[in-house]
């Protein structure tokens, strides 16, 4: 089983509704704690192969796999534009995930 | 008589002094929508790929963002009218977050829409006579204006039916809705350019030649993002029977010859570069030859049925001078600042042109809530003929208040928060959404702009500071304009942290200049303490009444890399 | 590949001819751009001859020949690259009255640009049309009643509509 250089979550948008969603045990989630997380090659090929199904079953876009670390049991973007996008705007903690106690 | 009787320009007897809709504009904007429901639908069912949606959703000003979709609102020439304020007001509550964020292309922004929702928000909009037509994508953008339009007082013409003109030939062109990249137009009509006409695509200057006919410099190939350029003259005088047709031939030309290899070497100003302006102005000269322009022969005709559709303002007669404004200055020095910062000459007696702030110290630029905006729809019906403008600094204009009334729209905009003195100022900062909002930044800018806002929050200093214009762009793309801000901040990533380079001695008006590197780029925590230091060293050696630009001009990039490069050793700050 | 003329999908009368194989005696072919010269010498009289262009041809390039051509296919190398509507203006303009095609992975929402620039058919991808059936490129073709443009193709005018209104 080849590693991957960090482990990664798949992240996408939801076509209708245009939110952030992670890839989770059970399908999408909006609450990046729920984020199923990828060690090797193989499974982040298959988070990739799933990510592309939705999008050919109309329901995501934007699909891509980020590097997370893992911080106290849950997946921490390792850049800071995933961050963002994990929590909500920086100048606006009222919006966003991070309002909606999804944020990770 | 009492010149002040808010019962003389009361919303519902106000003439309407915009462009007024006929029924094939309203039926156009209604089968617009009409249209994209239809391609929501298909591509929510699959008929249409995200690939084949992408520029028709585009084309409709919806953008997919970090957190959500956004929706970019045309504001054509940045004008419009309390009733269609009160409508965007009513989306941003309805479908969106409660409030909107104001352009550098005088268009707004919502960050919270829904695919799903778009078509009805369009609807909205629609029923106002507002779109969000190809305020995105790789077709004519929204043609931008002087925000001093019809009331400076050296216009030579108001640049605002010429917006219109070229909003409704460029709306959904058979020809031009493919093109290598976006194109964007602005217009001037003054002495003085406000519309930053050498840093577009295309940039218009109304001009007189000899004979007195009125007529357009045509200035093209400017453009700012990755590589900015500074546009030059394609043809000094296209009369206005013209316009229409040799702008076609321009959009063939960049049509044919743009480059289609490469994303970033796309724009006009990169043919206009690479074959030289002779070159370009020889092919345009050639196609317009050739084409056949007899459809524009009633363009004369359709243009003078577009200016009498702008109603003019029912100025009252009044003396220059306002005795109720100048004892409301001595008497409440606040109000007297915002006179002396906020208020511009407007051509009629007795009138002011006021800018609205949106740059709250310490707030988010640009940003108003739907409340704010309810608030300047009613101040434009009680102190301006129910007209708005935005400008491409994103602040609000009220373009026709009498002074007699300027002390009760003060307190009007004090209760709303948008009295803020700061037009021009150093806290009058530009800012693009950056990484906060925006999917294509590479740093946060707004926070930024708020610990500048807010290193300078002393109006009194602000004002001995003087104009000084600090742009903030989140990325490369420059959509806050930095390339031409007299401080310049471009947010990039170095090393896995935001990084920010900063510029100095950029210049948007005819006088246009693109700014230079300081040094390497800087933290966030550090820029503010930059600022000072090149603040503090301007302030040292200004000349009497130099703004910052001048004493740049003046004194060299030079002097002020060694003023910086010494302040680091002395403060070790930097 | 389907064709669609008019709005419906229709039986595509014309062949196109690779490089390497002759010239029929009879029928309508499409040519490359790079044979043209060379079938239009060598056409016999029963045969009615197309051409396939890039779209970065030079209409000069294909004057003298137009007057011998009942078809010019343009092609798009993607449905973002709009040189081909450009390009087909301009073959109108020096007087192309024979069938223009656009050819490449156009969508039923280009339909309209097709028509307005000069297209009579457009050569629709299989898996596109299998998306997209007929009331699709129909319903996209006419959206607008009206438009704003001068000397295109279009359902309507605006200008012309508001001249009749004001006389």
């Amino acid at each position: 089983m080849a590693a991957t250089k960090h482990p990664q979550i798949l992240f996408a948008s939801d076509l209708k509704l245009g939110d952030v969603l992670v890839l989770g045990a059970d399908g999408w989630e909006r609450d990046l704690r729920k984020a199923k997380v990828a060690a090797s090659a193989e499974e982040a090929a298959q988070f990739e192969a799933f990510g592309k199904a939705e999008i050919a079953a109309n329901r995501v876009v934007d699909v891509y796999l980020a590097d997370v670390e893992i911080v106290g049991g849950a997946p921490q973007p390792l850049h800071y534009r995933e961050k963002m996008r994990a929590k909500g705007p920086s100048v606006r903690r009222d919006l966003g995930k991070q309002a909606q106690g999804d944020a990770a | 008589m009492n010149a002040h009787d808010p019962q003389l320009s009361h919303g519902s007897n106000a003439p309407d002094t915009l462009y007024r809709y006929d029924a094939f504009d309203a039926q156009f904007v209604r089968e617009r929508v009409a249209e994209f429901r239809e391609q929501v639908r298909r591509r929510l069912e699959g008929s249409l790929t995200e690939d084949e949606f992408r520029p028709l959703r585009l084309m409709n000003g919806l953008y997919l963002q970090l957190h959500a979709y956004m929706l970019r609102v045309a504001i054509p020439y940045g004008t419009l009218s309390a009733r269609q304020m009160r409508a965007l007001a009513d989306i941003a509550d309805r479908w969106d977050q409660g409030y909107g964020h104001f352009t550098t292309r005088q268009n707004l922004q919502y960050n919270w829409p829904k695919l799903v929702d778009t078509p009805d928000i369009l609807q909205a909009l629609a029923d106002v006579d507002m779109h969000a037509i190809q305020t995105s994508g790789n077709c004519i953008r929204n043609v931008t204006a002087d925000h001093f339009a019809g009331v400076a007082p050296d216009e030579i013409e108001d640049p605002r039916p010429t917006g219109e003109f070229l909003r409704q030939w460029s709306s959904a062109h058979p020809e031009f809705s493919f093109l290598p990249r976006k194109f964007k137009i602005a217009v001037t009509g003054g002495a003085h350019d406000r519309a930053a006409v050498k840093v577009h695509d295309i940039g218009l200057r109304i001009v007189r030649n000899a004979a007195g006919e009125t007529g357009y410099e045509v200035i093209v190939g400017g453009g700012l993002g990755r590589s900015p350029f500074i546009g030059k003259v394609i043809c000094d005088f296209v009369s206005r029977a013209d316009l229409l047709a040799y702008l076609e031939a321009v959009m063939r030309v960049y049509n044919r010859f743009g480059r289609r290899d490469n994303k970033y070497k796309a724009r006009i100003k990169i043919l206009v570069h690479e074959k030289g302006i002779d070159a370009i102005r020889a092919a345009v000269a050639e196609e317009f030859e050739q084409m056949d322009r007899a459809p524009y022969a009633h363009d004369g005709a359709e243009y003078e049925r577009i200016v009498a559709s702008f109603a003019t303002p029912p100025y009252e007669s009044l003396p220059k001078d306002s005795a109720v404004l100048e004892s409301a200055r001595v008497a409440n020095k606040d109000f007297a600042q915002f006179v002396a910062v906020n208020t511009a000459p407007h051509r009629v007696d007795g009138y002011a042109i006021v800018t609205v702030s949106l740059k709250p110290i310490g707030g988010i630029p640009g940003d108003a809530t739907s409340e704010q905006m309810r608030a300047l729809a009613d101040a434009s019906e009680r102190f301006g003929f129910g007209e708005l403008r935005i400008s491409h600094e994103q602040n609000v204009i009220l373009p026709h208040v009498k002074k007699d009334d300027l002390f009760a729209l003060w307190t009007l905009l004090r209760e709303a928060g948008l009295a803020t003195a700061n037009a021009g100022l150093i806290s009058d900062i530009i800012s693009c959404p950056g990484l906060d909002y925006c999917a294509l930044a590479t740093a946060r800018s707004i926070p930024i702009a708020q610990a500048i806002s807010q290193r300078f929050s002393d109006i009194g200093r602000q004002q001995e500071i003087g104009k000084l214009g600090i742009k903030i762009s989140g990325c490369i793309n420059a959509c806050g304009h930095h390339h031409v801000g007299a401080i310049g901040i471009l947010g990039l990533e170095k090393k896995g942290q935001e990084s920010y380079q900063i510029t100095l001695g950029g210049d948007p008006t005819l006088d246009a200049s693109l700014g230079e590197l300081l040094g390497p780029g800087v933290t966030a925590d550090e820029v503010p303490d930059v600022i000072e230091h090149l603040v503090a060293f301007y302030l040292a050696e200004r000349h009497d009444g130099e703004t910052f630009i001048e004493t740049w001009r003046r004194l060299g990039h030079a002097r002020f890399k060694e003023a910086l490069r010494r302040e680091g050793e002395d403060g070790a700050d930097i | 590949m389907a064709l669609i003329s008019d709005g419906r999908f229709v039986e595509d009368g014309w062949r196109r001819l690779a490089d390497e194989e002759s010239l029929p005696k009879s029928g309508k072919v499409i040519v490359s751009f790079a044979r043209l010269e060379s079938a239009l010498a060598h056409a016999g009289g029963n045969v009615t001859l197309g051409v396939l262009v890039p779209n970065t041809t030079e209409p000069a390039a294909l004057t003298s020949a137009l007057p011998r051509l009942k078809l010019v296919a343009i092609a798009f190398p993607a449905f973002a690259d709009g040189r081909g509507f450009s390009l087909a203006r301009l073959l109108r303009r020096v007087g192309f009255a024979g069938e223009l095609r656009a050819t490449g992975r156009l969508f039923a929402d280009q339909y309209a640009h097709a028509i307005g620039c000069g297209f009579d058919t457009v050569e629709v991808a299989d898996d596109i049309a299998a998306r997209q059936d007929e009331a699709q490129w129909r319903g996209a073709a006419g959206a607008y009643s009206e438009k704003y443009q001068r000397g295109y193709v279009a359902n309507g005018s605006i200008l012309q509509r508001r001249r009749e209104g004001a006389k």
